[in-house]
């Protein structure tokens, strides 16, 4: 994320942003960027207008034309009615969506988001989700990271898995559930001491794919109710069942595994 | 990762950069916006300092001084040799304070630096639009100082004009280098360093209080060679108007070095701290 906001060189490959070089045009292509970093970099020893105005001027903006931009981008964050207060004792969703308002003074063409709703709570995710939405179908582009699959089914279009820094798929969201993962997963939870013998029949039954965690066993399937039904024919009676559509979630575990990460 | 650069790479050309002055120009009025906070109380200690400073030093210990007369001073009062010095201890002091904590918070923990370097200033407008912002705190309270010196008549001389400029320059040639070395640091330990193993030596031994000839003659050469002890003889000769043009062309030299090298160094500094 930092190569593309300009500020950190390609470590290797070919990196081309707005038909610059990143090392050799970097400010002039940050001119055209918007940054939202992960950890907010707002001043908090300033008011929330005062943030935009000194943004405004690194873009050297005129005093009147960032006052109009704040008016407007205040609003489209909801935070006009905050704007003459200080930054400091805003929530984190205020402040993340201040950070968007900011990074949006000097009218980005890319907006760059690294995880933009880490650490919200659910309402502030969804005020943060309804604006990218609204600044997409303006035309922006947005790139942002997320560890949240349902963030990224939200609000991409076009969507990388990283692994370990190398690209594990790519595709639209539907794409990559069509091609990674059945239509449906049947979650079927047994008591712990049955697990293992239950995992063994529904094996013997030859589902698509199946895949046994800790509490559960998951069975990847076009049809989940109809497996459901084999399930039961042989005998099985799980505590309980779900049967549900397959999301990112699942092409994510599939394509990285189920592994710790850090 | 063609996915994005093509859909990209189609729009307009990009800008020409406007100059480095400009660009620095921004970065430098994003101090003065957090300033507009802090100047009353700023204000305050730039007026006072002198005052306390030049009764105390100049007046109260200066008519104990006196009475053993004043040829090793020049045979001038013992204030009127001081007062220049303090005004160069006090704009080494200026510009340490603004460029040790205020650097490393803006790295650290404001994250000034880190906000702006997403935009299109560089690290080195970040850098040297700071430093604009500290030059214009040691010439405030440089000006503040020549005024109340100049009020009390310790200045001897028209060259005294001249004493804000010297100071300043001063000034910048502590805060340039020690911005690029602060810039780097991961703690605020070592800043502690600086001040008590560097700033309080200087200010005790560069030539401010006493003359250097009342220093043990081996370690004289050491005090000529620090900056401050060349500040402090710039700033005395102007006020006494004993200034020769090859000792000012000396001092000037050495303190013009410094900063220009500290304009460099924090250069590169800042575009490795900032740029990785």
């Amino acid at each position: 994320m930092r190569m593309l906001g300009c500020v950190s060189p390609p470590t290797e490959g070919e990196l081309t942003i707005l038909g610059g070089d990143p090392v050799r045009d970097g400010a002039a292509i940050r001119a055209r960027l918007g940054v939202v970093p992960q950890e907010d970099t707002l001043d908090a020893e300033l008011t929330v207008r005062e943030n935009l105005l000194v943004y405004g001027r690194y873009f050297g903006l005129g005093r009147k034309l960032i006052a109009e931009r704040t008016d407007q981008l205040l609003d489209f964050v909801q935070l006009a009615e905050r704007a003459n207060d200080m930054v400091d004792p805003l929530s984190g969703g205020m402040k993340r969506r201040l950070t968007i308002a900011r990074s949006l003074i000097n009218e980005p063409e890319i907006l760059i988001l690294d995880e933009p709703t880490t650490g919200l709570d659910p309402q502030a995710r969804h005020v943060v989700w309804d604006r990218l939405f609204r600044l997409k179908q303006r035309g922006i582009t947005l790139i942002l990271t997320t560890h949240y699959m349902d963030e990224a089914e939200q609000l991409c279009d076009r969507l990388v898995v990283m692994d370990h820094g190398k690209i594990a798929a790519e595709g639209t969201p539907r794409e990559l559930i069509t091609r990674y993962a059945t239509p449906e997963v049947l979650e079927l939870r047994f008591a712990p001491d049955e697990q293992e013998a239950a995992a063994e029949k529904i094996q013997d039954l030859s589902p698509e794919r199946s895949e046994v965690t800790a509490d559960r066993i998951l069975i990847y399937e076009a049809d989940g109710d109809a497996f459901l039904e084999r399930v039961h024919a042989a005998g099985l009676q799980p505590i309980t069942e779900l049967v549900r559509r397959s999301s990112l979630e699942d092409v994510f575990l599939r394509l990285t595994g189920r592994t710790l990460v850090d | 990762m063609s996915l994005t650069a093509e859909r990209i790479a189609s729009r307009a050309p990009l800008a020409k950069l406007p100059s480095g002055w400009e660009l620095s120009v921004r970065a430098f009025r994003c101090w003065l916006v957090m300033y507009r906070r802090t100047w009353r109380a700023s204000v305050w200690s730039s007026v006072f300092g002198p005052l306390f400073y030049l009764g105390a030093m100049g007046y109260g210990l200066g008519t104990l001084v006196d009475k053993n007369g004043t040829a090793a001073l020049g045979g001038v009062p013992y204030v009127v040799f001081v007062a220049p010095a303090v005004l160069a201890v006090q704009a080494m002091n200026t510009a340490l304070s603004n460029s040790m904590f205020p650097v490393f918070g803006a790295m650290r923990w404001n994250s000034i630096y880190v906000a702006a370097r997403a935009t299109m200033l560089r690290p080195g407008d970040i850098n040297r639009g700071h430093l604009m912002f500290i030059t214009m705190r040691i010439a405030m309270n440089s000006a503040c100082f020549v005024i109340v010196m100049a009020a009390f008549g310790l200045i001897r001389s028209w060259w005294g004009v001249l004493l804000l400029p010297a100071s300043v320059l001063l000034g910048v040639a502590f805060a340039a280098p020690v911005a690029a070395w602060t810039v780097t640091l991961k703690t605020t330990t070592p800043m502690n360093y600086i001040i008590r193993f560097g700033s309080i030596p200087l200010s005790l031994f560069s030539g401010t209080f006493f003359p250097i000839s009342q220093l043990p003659a081996w370690i004289r050469p050491v005090a000529y060679a620090t900056p401050l002890w060349h500040g402090a003889a710039l700033c005395r000769s102007l006020a006494l108007g004993t200034v020769t043009a090859g000792s000012a062309a000396i001092h000037v030299g050495y303190l013009t070095v410094m900063a220009a090298i500290g304009l460099w160094a924090g250069a590169r500094s800042y575009r490795r701290r900032l740029y990785v």
